[in-house]
């Protein structure tokens, strides 16, 4: 069994944002970085079948020079090499670019099952798996909580076979069948994620990563015009002092202003 | 035009899919408004979207759209597409649109910009915020491909209710074809995990955690808050995938939407997975130590702080006389 893993270095949720000066985009050099949350579910899943099946975990990733620092990890945790697709443009990129550069150069590889998380902490359009399913012309399914494989069945086509848990909303969740290679987004929760050993760092350091260049013409398929602080919906009602004060001030208020108490 | 595309699942129509036509009535300045149901019967969602005042309801059946795949709408919609050539395909950002509409943009090689919270300008000058950064930061963004933009409205950001009605629209047939030998997937029937024993959209008041609480050593600190304030105890998606509450008690977009009259949110940042399952709560209480935490945005009182001294120093005060 072939997977890829698709991850994203995205800012860390500590970091505060601050704007550059033309307020498109956000000062890289104040941010530090980490690897996309969904994508490390991904990534764990994607160990985790291939301790139960044999095989190899590629992980794929597509950015400025900077996310080796995630692709590093994702090799420490146990992956077995990787595929960097380097372009400073794609900092900034769309997830219809994000795709287009990602199929391009995992195309040549046939993968037997891709996964990615099932969206960004970042930009979060929750639309890169989806593309790239479509650009490898493989079938997919969405925000994932189980991943059954069946590699020799017995009955259907001679290749293999997939039945994955979607979520839907509001607590539901349905079973879905098809064939394999195939591409799934994995949502946050699905297992319990391993962190890095000492050991698993320095095998890291002897694990290939293949550069790939950007292929020629991609563009966005969106701009971004502007970014801001967002507008608040409410007036919030800020309470100070100590934690003694500002528990008696906020009782205060939800007894006598807002009657919940 | 815009085309607007219904959700709806066993002929119940999805109430988001009313904040879509809202979104498409207010953008739409002089462009007409088609309504799509797409379904293997949708005569009577039809006949509910009618009541809109659009131009026309498109009725688009097929039996391979009886259980929903992606391959099956994929299909559908690139065809009820090429007939129509809408300016702007507009529809909810639920969790069906996420797994059809970037396959569907991706093959009509068009721009999709989703979980739209605002739009400005109307027509083809539109231009649409949608958040980024987990909520710290609101991007305007535009569609830079030729052909109709595919744009998902985020869950609660317009008003069903500000729909405007009766235009008396024509409803009528759109031809679906499908081949159905390349649909791919094969859904089973859908099915709740454990009967919701906990059923927090009833609850009066909610104490829910998020990450700030960093161990399940400190869960007796919120439950005690809780007890003392007569709530029930309610988490964070992260809380109940690590397992330190079950999943029956989450809060979000894949757990439970509740609007109790008092909701505390306790080291909780306020992802909007998050905000979409509480902001209709009545009085939102936020305390957090990050005072740019997005869940601030929807509080109406907030307490900037550390949580571990200040919920002790709530229950304390809750208890008094």
């Amino acid at each position: 069994m072939k997977i890829a893993v698709c991850i994203k270095q995205v800012p860390t949720r500590e970091w505060q944002p601050r704007l550059t000066d033309d307020k498109t985009w956000i000062r890289e050099q104040d941010a530090s970085f980490e690897m996309n949350e969904p994508d490390a579910y991904a990534l764990e899943e994607a160990l985790r079948l291939r301790e139960k099946l044999s095989g190899e975990v590629v992980v794929c990733s597509a950015g400025p020079s900077r996310v080796q620092q995630v692709i590093r990890e994702a090799l420490a945790r146990g992956a077995d090499r990787a595929l960097h697709v380097e372009d400073n443009s794609l900092a900034a990129a769309d997830a219809a670019m994000t795709a287009e550069a990602l199929a391009a150069a995992m195309g040549e590889e046939t993968f037997d099952l891709v996964l990615t998380g099932l969206q960004s902490d970042d930009q979060g359009h929750a639309q890169m798996g989806v593309i790239l399913a479509e650009r490898l012309g493989i079938p997919h399914s969405t925000i994932i909580m189980e991943v059954q494989v069946d590699e020799n069945p017995t009955t259907g086509p001679g290749q293999g076979r997939l039945r994955v848990k979607r979520e839907l909303e509001g607590g539901w969740f349905q079973w879905i069948a098809m064939p394999l290679p195939a591409l799934l987004t994995i949502q946050s929760g699905i297992n319990q994620l391993r962190y890095a050993t000492l050991k698993g760092i320095m095998a890291a350091k002897k694990k290939e990563i293949k550069k790939v260049p950007l292929s020629g013409g991609l563009k966005p398929a969106q701009e971004i015009l502007s970014l801001s602080s967002p507008v608040r919906s409410k007036q919030t009602q800020m309470i100070g002092g100590t934690p003694a004060d500002a528990a008696k001030e906020l009782v205060r208020r939800l007894r006598e202003e807002a009657r919940v108490l | 035009m815009i085309l607007v595309v219904a959700e709806q699942r066993e002929e119940a129509l999805n109430r988001a899919s009313w904040e879509a036509i809202a979104a498409a009535q207010q953008m739409a300045g002089a462009w007409p408004i088609a309504v799509l149901a797409l379904g293997a019967s949708v005569g009577d969602v039809a006949t509910q979207l009618a009541q809109a005042d659009v131009a026309e309801v498109l009725t688009g059946e097929h039996a391979a759209l009886r259980h929903y795949t992606p391959d099956a709408f994929t299909m559908a919609l690139k065809g009820v597409i090429d007939q129509k050539k809408p300016a702007v395909v507009l529809m909810a950002h639920t969790y069906q649109a996420r797994d059809f509409a970037p396959m569907l943009a991706a093959r009509l090689r068009v721009s999709l910009i989703t979980d739209v919270i605002g739009i400005s300008g109307d027509g083809a000058s539109a231009t649409f915020t949608r958040p980024m950064f987990q909520g710290k930061l609101t991007a305007t963004v535009r569609a830079t491909s030729s052909g109709p933009a595919i744009v998902t409205v985020q869950i609660g950001a317009f008003r069903a209710d500000a729909v405007r009605r009766g235009g008396s629209p024509s409803v009528s047939p759109v031809e679906i074809t499908i081949d159905t030998a390349a649909i791919r997937q094969q859904p089973e029937a859908p099915f709740q995990e454990a009967k919701q024993a906990v059923d927090l959209s009833q609850a009066e008041r909610i104490v829910a955690v998020g990450r700030g609480i960093k161990s399940q050593d400190n869960l007796p600190l919120a439950q005690n808050l809780a007890k003392a304030m007569g709530a029930e105890i309610a988490a964070s998606r992260p809380i109940c995938d690590s397992g330190w509450l079950p999943m029956e008690r989450q809060v979000g977009s894949s757990g439970q939407t509740v609007a109790p009259r008092l909701y505390v949110a306790l080291g909780i940042s306020g992802a909007i997975q998050h905000l979409v399952g509480m902001k209709g709560s009545r009085t939102i209480v936020a305390i957090n130590k990050d005072a740019d935490a997005p869940i601030f945005e929807v509080a109406d009182y907030g307490i900037v702080g550390d949580l571990f001294e200040i919920v002790p120093a709530l229950t304390a005060e809750l208890e008094k006389k």
